[in-house]
């Protein structure tokens, strides 16, 4: 291996690193504020890709009826606890988003889908197809569990993760799906080159990271955020809604979900099992940064992106193997610093 | 303890399991689902001590079965060994992977350790698909069946017994395992580690115990699977095996044995009529199983969080009639008493802390203080809120590490020493918080205090040959008990008693482990005036008895009457030290307590305010 | 009185009901239609749907399963289809662990097994088991032959080497090298890349470091694109084979341009319409891809559903042979009878090829079932000379 090739590899290493550090400062969101390790934010970044791959091929994705599917549950949801508590203040949003919204974006895909649709009017539809799913998710699935023990939503988590794997295979097909690039060319940067739509991933995800962290160290909502995940009953105390803080923070997962998924469509195949293995490796980089830290958790991801690509050129059919058996030490060490609480439940 | 009528039916369940097969009418199907269901049960009740009951949660129990699969697929194949030497062969090389691994990733806390799991359950499963010797990814094939006293396993009816009987034992074991001296220590690793600690349980070691139990029920479930399905391959030993039996524990009920086969079976058998169903019922080429199957999941995990064995148990105990109050059942039977520790003689200084100093960063915790605690006498250590007491507590038994200072106990010094080792000399604590572990019963709470006193290890509990000892240990929680007047509440569920009957619990628990010095942290707080009056009763029948006591309190009538010597803290600073009839009278007290005494004010009224302000 | 006289006669009217209804013959599938080989069993599985449910006036029942992949779950559907539901023959599995799996099922019930996945080992050495077990698939080796005359054809030496990091990749391999070796083409460089992979970078840089003159890359469905692209954008210049599991149109679609000049063995159906009407297999495979486009849409043809389908005309060809024996569906005699009356079908000319199967060879194929096949213009050209 000579220094052009390590070269070559560190930049496949990176891309690949911040497809995945995507995900886990996803993960590390959504487990700050709602304690739920959110394996099927894969399937939103799936979700996304395969909407646009469809959209731009001129189909209706399947996505545009799953929505209101979602809709109409959480409708059905808020009737019967408005039916119980006699409240039904909230009842005109809810028929906005989850039912108005929903069908206005059924009715305007299949008016407008067709080959001829120009790329960023796609883009924007996927995400306002997507983005709408976290909040929905959430209150259908987790808002019931709220009190759970981390392990119970955990494996609620998996079983979401089943269900929209399986949503996907029928409405995207067994068969992987790529995109045009909306950024084109090539861009001399060190001593490599870039193509334009990689540049744009590792911009994104630095970019997300300085938003993440201002987001939840200055402002006021990221800190009543943070405050839903120290101590809900405290939160809850000082009027900060829990209901609304997971809506959203859903909400963001989904939208940085869809957009990753935009993102790497053009740059690699997406499958619609996709979502779990760059999940899972986004779920590493999350939990080197201890669940906590966004910069941590981009670098963690970074490293199981680098050292995948090495160790595929080392040794590719053992690629896995070497990847999850370095990351071990990488743990050990992260847990010596970290300080754990037993009261964590 | 199985209430008379549980064993009934456990005897039914097993003599239904036993006719099954005989039965010609029996579907052949219904056998084969059975002995899927047995596998399963095996893994996933190992899996259900180790995250159930343990707390540790782990992705890899999958690859440990795929340890002990492939050990006799191939030895058994390429040196045609005998399958029960391969079953010891492969127990004892997956014991001994579980021990490593164990040693490595159970230093992992909190979230590291899940991932930990993966990481090595992964790169198990890519191992297995890449070495040649075992097949790459096509796998072994052709393995023989068991053969038992010269008849050969290879039916599903045949095997099927050596399965279930295998579930059976492991059932039974794993029960007298949880029930026993160390399956207590077990219990306590998920939400007491911190206070086993001080009850003198090595944290550690348990975990690694109870890891490669559960790495053991797995290989086991390894070897049936591949001499039932004589072929194994890389993929039921994957990710997605790890998670089904995860699934399996958590929806059929953390922390009991019986939950793993209610969850193992209920797991495949929708899996199974899913498949049957849903063609029918949705008349579509596309499939819907793996949607169906994650949204049952979700909901039954939504109506039962706590997993569907603690709902099933409770309906069976309303209609057998156990459910109710446990109050007033019989103690249990008489055993000889264990051996106690020599106390010291009165006067002797038990306790010497000297220029104990904690910071935490800036901030000045405990700030260079001085005590020392006779034998035979009961020192009150008192302030206002903040002054530093709980962590001078502490710092004193181990929980948490000086930053400078020394602490000797009985002459020996022990700053330094980690909260286990110091409970190993004699040192009993109570927790500012009450620190119990809820779903345990309040005599089990309490033979946890008395873990150090006896030696029963995994396999005696297990085998339940302990029983003799176990009668000493509860025997001796029960006297502890009775001694502080929770002797009607011993089989209560310790998270059902009032906050102030589980502080007692905790001087029970401490009681048990034969202290020399006593360390009770609020052990007042929450007590009626009479169950004051009582618990001042028992302290001082404990002095008499030689026992040492330190305590920390708010109750100034308490802490007078009771103490023989005081010692006032605030700011983390020693204040004043001496009698209470002294402290009583200290202006420096009084100025930290009241914020001063108005000079012109007349002396008895100063008196009575000072006395007043304390009661 | 008649009320409860009416609902006795109707229970055992139901009680009945099995056994009339079981003079139908009932063929059990288990395909592999969730899961890593989805891009295989759903198009399997489409395939079995279009099989008729009725034949010579002998009804037909065909029960397909979905096993996710897992050989555990193909192994429990067989049993189930072939205790439960009694089912006179089994097809399956999609992939090869399932179907090694599958085998002890078939010759404990005594069922005969076709499976559907590609590795000669199901079928071969011939022993007890195996006497039960047949397949449709061309066998890898056949398909490496193919290549390997194509490959000495175009003067290649050196093989690079990178396929799926399971059993597809690894049975590829072996066949590549054995094929290889027989031309005198060695495979210089081996590479492993896992189905979901998102880059193929360290893979792509190693193999064209090793200059080969030629690359085969052993890929199933639109993962196979994914190695082809990566090489292209590297610079590789040497000629780059694929496998029949790269023979789907959805490929191309993900392939685009950097696919153009690819070069794979397939069966005869792909390119069912540019063979010359003199080919023994062109009417068969025609009706193949008719029926199958018909359901599916046009340029929907998988060759992966012809193995099925395949499957399903070994059964019929065999159904009339066996009923001739006087012997019932649903018994032990019956599935005996299937048994031999398949392992005797001579010349069926099915959408893959022309099966000839006997007590030796259980898979029954020579060379008319593997076609040269070219992308040219992002489209499937038949090669007759290669």
């Amino acid at each position: 291996m000579d220094v052009s090739i390590a070269l070559i590899l560190l930049q496949d290493g990176i891309v690949n690193g911040a497809i995945y550090a995507l995900l886990g400062m996803a993960l590390v969101l959504v487990f700050a504020v709602t304690r739920v390790i959110f394996i099927p934010q894969g399937e939103f970044v799936t979700f996304g890709a395969l909407t646009l791959a469809m959209l731009v091929d001129g189909r209706v994705p399947g996505t545009v009826y799953l929505l209101p599917l979602l809709g109409l549950l959480v409708l059905l949801l808020e009737l019967i606890k408005a039916l119980r508590s006699g409240v039904w203040s909230s009842l005109p949003k809810v028929l906005a988003s989850c039912v108005a919204l929903p069908l206005l974006l059924l009715w305007a895909t299949r008016a407008y889908a067709g080959p001829d649709t120009s790329l960023w009017v796609d883009m924007l539809l996927t995400l306002l197809l997507v983005a709408p799913m976290g909040p929905m998710v959430y209150r259908i699935v987790y808002t019931p569990l709220a009190e759970a023990s981390v392990l119970v939503l955990l494996i609620v988590s998996v079983a979401v993760h089943f269900t929209l794997t399986g949503l996907g295979l029928i409405f995207f097909g067994a068969e992987g799906w790529r995109t045009p690039a909306f950024v084109s060319g090539q861009l001399e940067l060190g001593f490599m080159s870039w193509s334009g739509q990689s540049l744009f991933v590792v911009g994104t995800c630095l970019v997300l990271i300085v938003a993440l962290w201002l987001f939840f160290g200055k402002t006021l909502y990221g800190r009543a955020l943070r405050a839903t995940a120290v101590n809900r009953r405290g939160a809850r105390l000082v009027g900060i809604s829990t209901g609304m803080s997971g809506g959203l923070t859903f909400t963001l997962a989904a939208a940085i979900g869809a957009v990753s998924g935009m993102l790497i469509a053009p740059i690699t195949t997406v499958y619609y099992d996709t979502g779990f293995l760059i999940g899972l490796k986004g779920f590493v980089g999350a939990i080197i940064g201890g669940l906590a830290s966004y910069p941590v958790a981009a670098a963690g991801s970074l490293l199981v992106g680098v050292l995948e690509s090495f160790s595929s050129f080392w040794a590719s059919a053992y690629k896995e193997v070497i990847v999850f058996t370095l990351i071990i030490p990488v743990l050990v060490w992260r847990s010596f610093h970290h300080r754990h609480t037993d009261d964590e439940e | 303890m199985i209430a008379a009528k549980n064993r009934i039916a456990l005897w039914v369940f097993v003599a239904v399991l036993a006719v099954l097969p005989l039965a010609g009418a029996t579907p052949e199907f219904w056998i084969t689902q059975l002995n899927y269901i047995g596998l399963a049960a095996l893994a996933a009740m190992g899996l259900m001590l180790l995250t159930g009951v343990a707390g540790l949660t782990s992705f890899g129990q999958a690859a440990f079965v795929g340890l002990g699969a492939y050990t006799t697929a191939y030895l058994t194949t390429k040196y045609g060994a005998s399958p029960w030497l391969a079953l010891l062969v492969g127990l004892l090389l997956t014991g001994g992977v579980a021990w490593l691994v164990g040693l490595i990733t159970l230093r992992l806390s909190g979230h590291y350790l899940p991932l930990g799991t993966i990481a090595w359950g992964l790169s198990l499963y890519y191992l297995f698909g890449n070495i040649e010797a075992l097949g790459e990814h096509n796998g072994i094939a052709g393995i023989e069946p068991i053969s038992f006293f010269g008849a050969s396993l290879l039916e599903g009816r045949h095997i099927y017994f050596l399965i279930w009987v295998c579930v059976l034992l492991a059932a039974w074991a794993s029960s007298n395992l949880l029930d026993s001296r160390p399956g207590r220590a077990i219990r306590a690793l998920k939400s007491g580690a911190n206070m086993a600690e001080s009850m003198g349980v090595d944290t550690g070691k348990y975990k690694i115990v109870v890891f490669v139990w559960a790495a053991l029920l797995a290989s086991l479930s390894g070897w049936l699977y591949a001499h039932m399905q004589r072929t194994v391959s890389p993929s039921p030993f994957g990710l997605h095996y790890g998670i089904e039996y995860l699934f399996m524990v958590v929806v059929g009920g953390s922390g009991s044995v019986w939950g793993a086969l209610l969850g193992a079976a209920l797991i495949l058998v929708i899996k199974d009529q899913l498949q049957n169903l849903l063609p029918a019922l949705l008349h579509t080429d596309a499939n819907f199983e793996l949607i169906v199957f994650g949204v049952l999941m979700i909901l039954m995990l939504q109506y039962a969080s706590n997993g569907l064995w603690p709902l099933l148990a409770g309906w069976w105990s309303r209609i057998i009639g156990t459910a109710g109050s446990r109050r007033g059942l019989a103690a249990p039977a008489q055993a000889a008493t264990l051996a106690q520790r020599a106390r010291p003689q009165a006067g002797v200084p038990v306790l010497e802390v000297k220029d104990l100093r904690k910071q935490f960063g800036g901030l000045v915790a405990v700030n260079d203080i001085s005590f020392s605690v006779r034998a035979g006498e009961i020192m009150g250590l008192i302030g206002p809120n903040g002054a530093g007491k709980s962590t001078t507590f502490n710092l004193v038994s181990g929980v948490t590490p000086a930053t400078r200072g020394e602490v000797r106990f009985m002459g020996e010094s022990i700053s330094g020493l980690s909260a286990r080792s110091i409970a190993t000399r004699g040192v009993g604590r109570t927790f500012q918080h009450v620190q119990l572990l809820p779903t345990m019963t309040v005599l089990e709470n309490v033979a946890l205090g008395a873990h150090l006193r006896s030696q029963v290890g995994v396999f005696a509990g297990a085998l339940h040959s302990d029983r003799a000892r176990e009668a000493q240990l509860l025997h001796e929680a029960a006297r502890q008990l009775r001694r502080v007047g929770l002797g009607d509440y011993l089989y209560e569920q310790a998270g059902n008693l009032a906050l102030g009957q589980q502080r007692i619990l905790e001087i029970a628990r401490a009681l048990a482990c034969d202290p020399v010095l006593l360390l009770l942290d609020e052990p007042a707080a929450g007590l009626r005036y009479k169950e004051k009056q009582e618990l001042a009763q028992v302290l001082e029948q404990l002095r008499d008895e030689g026992l040492s006591i330190l305590l920390v309190e708010h109750d100034m009538d308490f802490v007078m009457r009771l103490t023989n010597h005081l010692v006032v803290m605030d700011f983390g600073t020693k204040l004043a030290e001496g009698l209470p009839a002294e402290i009583r009278e200290n202006p420096v007290v009084l100025e930290a307590y009241l914020g001063g005494i108005d000079d012109d004010l007349p002396d008895d009224i100063r008196g009575a305010a000072a006395a007043g302000e304390g009661a | 009185m008649l009320k409860r006289l009416s609902a006795t006669a109707a229970a055992l009217a139901f009680l009945g009901l099995p056994f009339a209804v079981h003079a139908q013959v009932k063929v059990g599938v288990t395909l592999s239609s969730t899961g890593p080989a989805a891009s295989l069993g759903i198009p399997e599985r489409n395939a079995a749907l279009l099989l008729p449910k009725e034949a010579d006036g002998q009804k037909i029942e065909w029960i397909v399963l979905d096993d996710a992949t897992d050989p555990t779950a193909a192994v429990r559907n067989a049993r189930k289809l072939a205790t439960d539901d009694n089912v006179d023959v089994l097809i399956g599995t999609s992939a090869v662990p399932g179907s090694l799996a599958m085998l002890d099922v078939a010759s404990e019930f005594k069922v005969p097994m076709i499976s559907v996945a590609a590795s000669a080992q199901i079928v071969s050495p011939m022993d007890d088991k195996r006497r039960w077990a047949f397949k449709t698939p061309q066998n890898d080796a056949l398909m490496a032959g193919a290549l390997a005359d194509a490959m000495a054809k175009a003067k290649v030496k050196t093989l690079g080497f990178i396929g799926f990091s399971d059993a597809y990749g690894d049975s590829w391999l072996n066949a590549m090298q054995q094929a290889g070796a027989a031309k005198g083409i060695k495979v210089v460089a081996t590479e492993k890349y896992g189905r979901t992979d998102t880059s193929v970078t360290g893979q792509a840089l190693k193999l064209v470091s090793a200059r080969p003159d030629a690359i085969l890359i052993a890929g199933a469905g639109t993962p196979a694109a994914l190695p082809q692209k990566e090489l292209k954008s590297r610079g590789y210049a040497g000629l780059i084979y694929q496998t029949h599991g790269a023979a789907n149109n959805d490929v191309l679609r993900v392939c685009g341009k950097d696919c153009e000049g690819m070069l794979l063995p397939a069966g005869p159906l792909l390119v069912a319409a540019q063979l010359p009407d003199s080919n023994p297999v062109k009417k068969s495979a025609m009706a193949f891809v008719q029926a199958y486009e018909k359901a599916n849409g046009a340029g929907s043809t998988n060759t992966f559903g012809g193995h099925v389908w395949d499957a399903g005309q070994l059964v019929l060809a065999a159904l009339p042979t066996a009923l001739k024996t006087g012997a019932k569906p649903g018994t032990p005699e019956f599935r005996a009878a299937m048994r031999d009356a398949i392992e005797n079908v001579k010349n069926l000319s099915a959408s893959q090829g022309m099966f000839n199967m006997s007590p030796t060879d259980h898979s029954g194929f020579d060379e008319r079932s593997r076609v040269m096949v070219k992308v040219e213009g992002g489209k499937w050209v038949y090669q007759p000379d290669l």
